[in-house]
């Protein structure tokens, strides 16, 4: 009764609302309420295929599509990067230390995420503390273009992702087993050939489900690129909000959710195989 | 050189929030500028009815988002753990761990098309609003929940429910006597893990919650696109403060179990 209930579930709230979204792709835009109308007429399926043509039709979709991956790869690697030396360093703190620093890890999430970003916001402006900072040290003329640039929209995106991949990485690397890095030092490896040749190797997979924790999710973010991005910067996440609130073309968003999902089904599926 | 950029990272994530919480006490109107210690954006918080309605609405659904969530991620979390192998298994396990993974405006216009859809065909829901905001976030934080229940059952194996059967108790006394004391503390987590997620999110706020459902980030989001405010600082200091409250509640009541 137990798997009855929650298949039941899964299906109503997960399985289901992705088959609609495939379904309402080929309806046909309406004025109407909800925006959009079956293609049945007369009991028989008129092909609505106008929001696949527009997706693949002009290079708008499949740019956002590309820049999506990049700016969400780009910042998988990065959180990969950090998460992996502050993974170790949490580890080798001692034992008393540990708690506390994994509370300074979690407790930044609990802040409240559009608060995290109205920070960025008012430290990027022209008139913030990193510009005021920057001229009063004479490195520059007139203020650096920070907010609503590519590297106001990366910062934002480390700052929020990070924790996703720290996480799951410390977990693994907690319960791994120490004394083939001993044995290595013992032998009279130095701290880097003990990581590159042990520890990384190991861990490989914890490494990769992290970022792939982190890449997946990203790939459709739509507030930071928001609140940081510059206007005019692509994503598939935006271009989504935007055909689903303003344009109002809800099989567009439909279509365009649907291509993006099917990308990153192959990541989906790796991940899931590595946990 | 793992210690320097362990320090570095964490200086990262708290650079931002701890000058927020300063100029949160600054008096002047733009952010960042110190212009004398002043309490006038909380007293401003404390009057601004809009937000204060906002955050309490916020709270209400995350709390009944987070119960539902532990309830059906529970039941999705025992059913990994513990029902074998059984047909569809694994379409179970991608279904389950999908709302952790997926962008969150995919699921979002994916529950708003369904509760169309469902409306059209058999009248419920009528529109958007708290109720389907309230299911989307049970959606989300039950796919949390299921993680942590699962690797807690996966954890604790079967030996004390086997005793406690081969004693003599019924399964019914097994569950409530053996089981649910030993899962309490994950169940626990993940209501607080859905609680939060609830309570953060803006994406399917925006997408299924409609006129009537203004969550505080929604509110906030679309204030913030004028750019940030100190009273926005404020709510920071108020929010971070609670957290960490509950945080150090959390670790005490955990040393002493």
């Amino acid at each position: 009764m137990i798997r009855a209930a929650a298949v039941a579930w899964l299906i109503l709230l997960v399985a289901a609302p992705l088959l609609v979204v495939f379904a309402i792709a080929f309806a046909i835009p309406d004025p109407g309420l909800p925006p959009f109308r079956l293609p049945i007429e007369n009991g028989r399926w008129v092909a609505g295929n106008e929001a696949w043509r527009v997706l693949t039709g002009d290079g708008f979709y499949l740019t956002a599509l590309g820049r999506s991956l990049v700016v969400s790869g780009g910042t998988a690697a990065i959180c990969l990067g950090l998460a992996y030396p502050m993974a170790l360093g949490i580890l080798r703190a001692a034992p008393r230390w540990r708690p506390m620093l994994l509370a300074l890890v979690v407790l930044p999430m609990s802040a409240g995420f559009v608060l995290r970003m109205a920070a960025w916001m008012g430290l990027l402006r022209d008139s913030g503390p990193i510009n005021r900072a920057l001229l009063a040290l004479g490195l520059t003329d007139a203020p650096v273009w920070l907010l609503y640039s590519d590297a106001g929209l990366m910062l934002g995106m480390v700052h929020s992702y990070l924790p996703f991949a720290l996480l799951p990485l410390l977990a693994a690397l907690a319960a791994r087993d120490r004394a083939p890095e001993e044995a290595s030092a013992d032998l009279g490896a130095g701290p880097w050939t003990v990581f590159r040749t042990v520890t990384l190797p190991a861990s490989a997979g914890a490494a990769v489900a992290a970022a792939l924790l982190v890449f997946i999710p990203a790939a459709g973010e739509f507030v930071i690129p928001e609140i940081l991005g510059s206007p005019g910067s692509l994503l598939v996440g935006r271009a989504i909000w935007q055909e689903f609130s303003v344009t109002r073309d809800w099989p567009l968003a439909a279509a365009a959710s649907t291509a993006l999902l099917a990308v990153l089904l192959p990541p989906l599926l790796w991940w899931q195989r590595l946990r | 050189m793992t210690r320097w950029v362990l320090a570095a990272g964490l200086a990262f994530l708290w650079a931002p929030i701890l000058l927020m919480a300063v100029f949160a006490f600054s008096d002047a109107r733009q952010p960042f500028v110190w212009g004398g210690f002043s309490w006038r954006w909380f007293a401003a918080l404390a009057e601004n009815e809009r937000l204060l309605g906002a955050a309490g609405l916020s709270l209400l659904l995350a709390a009944g988002a987070a119960t539902l969530a532990s309830l059906a991620g529970g039941a999705i979390g025992w059913v990994l753990a513990r029902h074998g192998a059984f047909r569809g298994r694994a379409l179970f396990a991608i279904l389950a761990a999908a709302p952790l993974v997926l962008p969150e405006v995919v699921t979002g216009l994916a529950l708003l098309l369904l509760f169309v859809a469902l409306q059209r065909l058999t009248g419920w829901p009528e529109g958007r609003g708290v109720m389907t905001l309230l299911l989307a976030h049970a959606a989300l934080g039950a796919g949390y929940v299921a993680v942590v229940v699962q690797g807690r059952l996966a954890g604790m194996g079967l030996a004390l429910e086997e005793a406690a059967a081969d004693l003599g108790a019924s399964p019914a006394m097994v569950f409530r006597s053996v089981t649910l004391p030993l899962l309490a503390p994950s169940l626990v987590a993940g209501w607080g893990l859905a609680f939060l997620l609830s309570f953060d999110d803006v994406v399917l706020a925006g997408f299924t919650g409609g006129p009537g459902a203004t969550t505080l980030p929604l509110l906030l989001f679309s204030q913030l696109r004028m750019g940030p405010t100190p009273e926005a600082h404020a709510l920071a200091v108020v929010w971070l403060v609670v957290a960490g409250l509950g945080l150090s509640l959390w670790g005490w009541l955990g040393q002493r179990r």
